[in-house]
């Protein structure tokens, strides 16, 4: 639905009642990221705790969702549990298409249900039940018992929380639609402490497109160019998880706890053995065609006389990274395994990785006793970390509880934080050298998809700190724009500037069109001010020792020049977030 | 006469490019919908998808439901729709046996007429548009019947 304004479903759980809102602010923050830090500044309360009842959990879609492919994805806006600051979170599914469908450029859900509950929105639909009887239910039966609950397959999305989410686990995620995440920051606790176990959006409207045959032509020209170009053939291929290989040849890529970064026996989790071996079939986002998302299998014998249960699981490069080499674990089925127990518990599986790598290296220098992990967390022993992975998820004991409030929290009252594989939260796979640590640590999601730090770092063997902080700053402001329209970072390579404008044009956003710039830089800004507002100080920011003894095909890394970026990048960040009227 | 087909959908992805197609190149909607062909999962995203789409039946049970002539028989199967015609009664969606017909709220049926403009974008190659062989009925079937 193309209109010059947001509109807005505003749910209030404590009250189990809804709202239409009209919004203005499309010119300047165009949607998705914008669209959510918008409505933060509204509906947020940067001085409350993240779970005070009436912070805002806000889902936001773009201007081009679902008109054109990959544009495919949700931004989750809310205080995180993490942090306790401003957070983002992005996921696709079929949620972002269900938005578009359900007529709502934004949902935001304020309050707390009174018991645990499942809400149903909609075009037509508002609808909040009692599901009291899913509490400690993990991610995955939870889904089966609402897609009874709430008719229309094929037509909506199905986000959920499991157990972790319902713990507050500080890194639990949302599940959408089985097979993607609200994965960082901790979404899911969010939910959990709203009392809300699950979120059925349902997209049951369409909506007259603009005549002429200017959309339907620049459509099939951006379909062809992501389907039948090799653009695109890594994400539908092998998958992200075709880093591994590449990552741990370059020695780049964390094996346990970030103590190495190459190891001679990864063939056992490498893209090419999961894809031969384990991948089942591939899936896709709704609206995308490239099917990214691979799902292999783990198969068990549950009894005697060849009984066997199998599961399906997806995985990626991040995946086989947090539960595979950042464990020690090399073997595919293994790493699927531990997967799927994460993926019940609701867990972030990169914080998980990280947490319980830091767990098993502090148990192995004593700083920790078996009294505390309950069972003995060793490298490579997958199925110890299984039962660990229920033992955070479940809040089993009081260490349990801590390290799910995130590695630094355990290591603050046990030691060890020299070793914590934490860049603002448990690292992204990526031990590619300065610019990353850097990016990730001061970025405003502390991802890897902030911006292309990793690739920098191959890209570029001198040692520019203008250079590569100007990079950091203008590559997040054009992954900005991208993520207020909202597309998927794959399709980065093919919306250029140029094409965004000619797709917006073309479905009648023309007046968008010509202020790209000034939107991502509004974004930009917006996004960091909030992020100041509830709390964050760059300046603060500590890379761990670890990651300064951290060896990569380029040699030792050196610390000189990474607190040279630490000290610049904060220093940009920090007036980016200033406030408006700080000139 | 030729008839979409869901011939692969063991190789569906769950991407919604031929619903997305069907309404924007037929019916000038954004929409999944509004389409002659509907995705959905097999009872779940783990166990695959299924297309909803017509089956080009003949006789077809919505053409002969239908009380004004929006809906009538194709040739070797399927209908021909005259959406002028329509008196949005939902009958058709009532007598489709397959669930094939979609209605909106304000009950205009939309469904599939096998013109194959959605077949190219699928990225799987599932769907395929088939040349329909008419059916020879036995005459000792006919007889029994």
């Amino acid at each position: 639905m193309i209109r010059d304004h947001f509109r807005v479903c505003l749910v209030d759980l404590s009250k189990g009642s809804m709202q239409v809102l009209e919004r203005g602010g499309r010119d300047q923050f165009c949607g998705g990221g914008g669209l959510a830090a918008m409505l933060f500044q509204e509906f947020g309360h940067v001085d409350r705790p993240w779970d005070d009842p009436d912070q805002p959990l806000i889902f936001a879609i773009g201007p081009l969702t679902g008109y054109f492919p990959l544009m495919s994805k949700t931004v989750c806006a809310f205080k995180s549990p993490y942090h306790d600051q401003y957070a983002e979170s992005h996921a696709g599914g079929r949620s972002a298409l269900s938005m578009r469908f359900g007529d709502m450029d934004a949902l935001v859900i304020r309050g707390r249900a009174n018991r645990l509950s499942a809400l149903a929105v909609g075009a037509r639909t508002f609808e909040l039940r009692d599901v009291h009887f899913l509490r400690g239910r993990d991610a995955l039966s939870c889904g089966r018992v609402i897609r009874d609950m709430f008719p229309g397959s094929g037509r909506r999305s199905m986000l959920r929380i499991g157990p972790a989410g319902e713990n507050r686990c500080s890194y639990a995620c949302i599940n959408v639609d089985t097979y993607r995440h609200f994965g960082r920051l901790g979404a899911g606790a969010v939910m959990g402490a709203k009392n809300l176990k699950a979120l059925v959006i349902l997209g049951d409207r369409g909506f007259a497109l603009p005549e002429g045959k200017a959309y339907p032509a620049l459509f099939k020209e951006v379909y062809r160019q992501l389907t039948t170009t090799a653009i695109m053939d890594k994400y539908h291929g092998l998958g992200t998880a075709g880093n591994v290989g590449a990552l741990n040849e370059l020695r780049a890529l964390p094996w346990r706890n970030l103590q190495q970064t190459h190891d001679p026996d990864a063939d056992g989790i490498t893209g090419e053995r999961m894809a031969e071996d384990r991948l089942l079939r591939n899936a896709a986002c709704a609206g995308c065609p490239v099917g990214c998302i691979h799902i292999g299998y783990v198969r068990e014998k549950f009894q005697e006389n060849y009984q066997y249960l199998y599961r399906q699981v997806a995985y990626d490069y991040e995946l086989i990274f947090a539960v595979g080499s950042m464990l020690g674990v090399k073997d595919s089925f293994d790493a699927l395994r531990l997967m799927d127990t994460v993926e019940l518990m609701g867990l972030d599986v990169m914080s998980t990785g990280g947490a319980l790598a830091w767990a098993t290296e502090a148990l192995e220098k004593g700083l920790v006793t078996e009294k505390q992990t309950l069972v003995p967390l060793a490298f490579g022993d997958a199925a110890t970390y299984m039962t660990a992975i229920e033992h955070l998820g479940r809040n089993s004991n009081e260490f349990y509880t801590l390290l799910s409030k995130g590695t630094l929290r355990a290591a603050g009252v046990f030691g060890g934080g020299d070793f914590a594989c934490v860049l603002g939260q448990e690292m992204a796979g990526y031990a590619t050298g300065e610019v990353f640590f850097t990016a990730e640590g001061l970025g405003f999601r502390h991802s890897h998809l902030d911006s292309g730090g990793y690739a920098y770092d191959q890209k570029h063997e001198e040692q520019d700190v203008e250079s590569a902080v100007d990079f950091l700053v203008e590559d997040e402001k054009s992954r900005a724009l991208l993520c207020a329209m909202v597309s998927c970072l794959f399709a980065r390579g093919v919306y250029s500037e140029d094409l965004l404008s000619e797709a917006l044009e073309s479905v009648g956003y023309g007046n968008l069109a010509g202020r790209l710039d000034s939107m991502a830089g509004n974004i930009q800004r917006l996004r960091w001010r909030t992020r100041v507002q509830t709390g964050y100080d760059a300046a603060e920011v500590h890379i761990p020792k670890r990651f300064r003894e951290v060896v990569t095909w380029k040699g030792p890394v050196d610390d000189a020049y990474m607190e040279a970026l630490r000290e610049a990048y904060a220093r940009r960040i920090m007036a980016l977030g200033a406030p408006e009227n700080a000139d | 006469m030729k008839k979409l087909t869901a011939a692969r959908m063991e190789r569906c992805i769950g991407c919604h490019s031929c619903s997305l197609a069907c309404a924007r190149l037929v019916h000038r909607q954004l929409s999944w919908n509004k389409a002659g062909i509907r995705i959905r999962s097999a009872g779940g995203l783990s166990t695959g998808f299924q297309a909803r789409l017509c089956l080009a039946c003949n006789p077809a049970p919505c053409a002969e439901a239908c009380p004004s002539g929006a809906l009538s028989q194709r040739r070797d199967g399927g209908v021909i729709q005259k959406r002028k015609l329509c008196i949005r009664c939902g009958k058709c969606a009532e007598a489709c046996p397959v669930d094939a017909v979609f209605l909106d709220h304000e009950v205009n049926p939309y469904l599939c007429i096998h013109c194959g403009r959605c077949v190219e974008f699928c990225p799987h190659d599932c769907l395929e548009l088939v040349e329909i062989i008419p059916e020879i009925v036995p005459a000792s079937q006919e007889d029994a019947s």
